[in-house]
């Protein structure tokens, strides 16, 4: 798969794909509406590919940021084991429960 | 007169001089809020017993001793519900305290009530929040502006003494302007993230709404501090924002963009900020024509950033640990898809589908990288922008709060809306909004102050003395009864 793929003029996005990608199991009627919208959208943002970019550094680092923000690797006090169990939809004993992961 | 009229700073004043209790104030507040809140639906939850316990307990002489702080329903605080106004996080009850709530808490101030959002703060209006529409109680048939919106409408319906909110492309700034207080965005690693349920990680910040910018000042002292458990806050000195307040602003350099006044600008909006700036002229500063060539492109380079981060960010509901999950789920996969269909309202998966495409194979350099190097470029706006003024000043939305459902069928029209707010998101500085004027149908209208990194002080400054000499703030809406 190239590693720039051309934007085409017409914009268009595979939203059945996409949503699949992104784990939401949207509705005929919900592909449909997106479709347009986001095809709306993505027209918009092409601007962006008219700016001239030549003077911007390959990974534009903003200075302001911090960096390397390490902490000696000790062990500290988390989340209380409890508190977090309550919130579970389904628990057993210390565990969470879900569906099963792998295919039998 | 009920205290929940008062600003913080009156509050605080007669709490210390033994005026009224905690107790009493928080009576007070609870008392309006029942009467009124039904009219604008600020809040989606009330704490009582929570914080009339607190209160039992407040001291005043703490710098927020006895205050309530309503808090955006997106930000944690311990044993209270943090829906982000969506179906995917009911039943969920916080484990922990977010770091500004910690700190809230260390100042005696008391969190009450949690104020509605659009979901997962996204949105310009507050329509897109699964529970409830929060209207602007200058006019209940329109917006308070969002993404904020719950927490602008009850400070400025006096049904809050002061509120958090979270902004990350203006949704502190543009629900404060729309709804007549004073909203302020700081600087991007000013106030701690932990516990504020991410959005966008490199735009969201946490700010204080409030009635008055001195309160503002109050509560940004409190919030900023470097926190071990937000590694993109910054270890920068903290300023005492209220001694700021009053430094001199004859000759302050004050730059003006000509992108922030372009068409599509209505007219009254246009007509207050011109002449808030007049203003600062005739105070001695000086003003300076500048220009930031790349806004025109900020939404654009925006709704790529922060769908991109936000499709990484509401991964985790997935329906697993907490919060709601589908009913019958036939395997993982299923749980997944369903959970999220049925959790997250319609622009929740609009952002993240737009977001998981920017980032897709193919798609990632002619979209998500090329939009960081145009954010770069807005950066450097403001880097030669400031080198030539020390502030800037500018309308906070191209118009007053407008009709509900007017804009919520066009996506990008209300996109749009935020592009007087984006680009200082993108560039990481501090922003404050407070009231300028009204239209002539009587809705508030933002100025909005821009100042470098770190310079809060700054813009507080300038805020504050534009204040003194324009008591907006005495002018309060009158749809939630009569000022008693």
């Amino acid at each position: 798969m190239p590693n720039n793929r051309a934007v085409s003029a017409q914009k268009k996005i595979d939203v059945a794909y996409v949503a699949q990608l992104a784990r939401i199991d949207l509705s005929e009627e919900e592909l449909k509406t997106f479709e347009t919208q986001l095809s709306q959208i993505l027209d918009y943002v092409e601007m962006l590919s008219r700016v001239d970019i030549s003077g911007v550094p390959e990974t534009p680092i903003d200075p302001h940021l911090p960096t390397n923000v390490l902490r000696a690797d000790e062990p500290r006090p988390s989340l209380d084991r409890a508190l977090a169990l309550a919130l579970a939809p389904q628990a057993s004993g210390h565990l969470w429960v879900t569906p099963k992961v792998v295919e039998s | 007169m009920n205290a929940a009229h008062w600003t913080l700073s009156d509050l605080r004043r007669a709490l210390r001089a033994g005026a009224l209790t905690p107790s009493d104030a928080v009576e007070q507040l609870l008392q309006r809020i029942r009467e009124h809140d039904s009219k604008i639906n600020g809040y989606l939850h009330l704490n009582e017993e929570a914080a009339r316990r607190a209160a039992a307990q407040a001291d005043p002489n703490l710098p927020l001793g006895g205050i309530p702080i309503a808090i955006k329903d997106n930000i944690n605080v311990a044993g209270e519900p943090c829906t982000c106004a969506s179906k995917i996080l009911r039943g969920y009850q916080a484990p922990y305290d977010a770091t500004v709530i910690t700190l809230l808490k260390r100042a005696g101030a008391i969190p009450l009530g949690r104020t509605n959002l659009d979901e997962f703060a996204m949105g310009s209006s507050t329509e897109n929040s699964s529970v409830t529409t929060t209207k602007n109680p200058w006019d209940l048939q329109r917006v308070p502006g969002g993404s904020s919106g719950g927490s602008a409408a009850v400070v400025a319906g006096d049904l809050a003494i002061a509120a958090l909110g979270s902004d990350t492309g203006g949704s502190i700034r543009q629900p404060a302007a729309f709804c007549g207080c004073v909203g302020l965005k700081p600087t991007y690693g000013r106030v701690s993230r932990y516990g504020l349920v991410a959005f966008a990680s490199s735009l969201d910040q946490i700010g204080p709404l409030t009635k008055t910018v001195e309160d503002a000042a109050l509560l940004l002292q409190v919030l900023a501090a470097p926190d071990v458990m937000d590694n993109t806050s910054r270890p920068q000195p903290v300023p005492d924002y209220q001694a700021a307040l009053h430094q001199d602003i004859s000759g302050l350099k004050v730059g003006v963009p000509r992108e922030f006044f372009t068409e599509g600008l209505e007219p009254c909006v246009k007509r207050a900020v011109r002449e808030a700036i007049d203003w600062f002229r005739d105070q001695g500063a000086i003003v300076v024509d500048l220009s930031l060539p790349h806004t025109p492109y900020a939404v654009a380079v925006y709704y790529i950033i922060a769908t991109a981060e936000a499709s990484v960010n509401l991964a985790r509901f997935d329906g697993v640990r907490y919060g709601y999950r589908a009913p019958s789920p036939r395997d993982i996969l299923d749980l997944y898809l369903r959970t999220r269909e049925e959790g997250f309202g319609p622009e929740v998966k609009r952002r993240i589908i737009l977001g998981t495409y920017v980032l897709s194979s193919g798609y990632y350099d002619a979209y998500y990288n090329r939009a960081q190097k145009v954010r770069y470029l807005l950066r450097r706006d403001f880097e030669e922008a400031f080198k030539r003024c020390d502030i800037l000043l500018t309308p906070t939305s191209p118009t007053t709060a407008f009709k509900i459902g007017e804009k919520n069928q066009h996506p990008l029209a209300m996109y749009l809306a935020d592009v007087f707010t984006i680009s200082v998101n993108l560039a990481g500085i501090p922003g404050l909004s407070l009231p300028c004027g009204f239209s002539p149908e009587g809705l508030p209208i933002g100025l909005q102050i821009l100042g470098p990194h770190f310079q809060e002080a700054r813009i507080l400054a300038a805020g504050h003395a534009y204040e003194k000499a324009h008591p907006w703030v005495r002018r309060r809406p009158t749809t939630l009864g009569d000022g008693q």
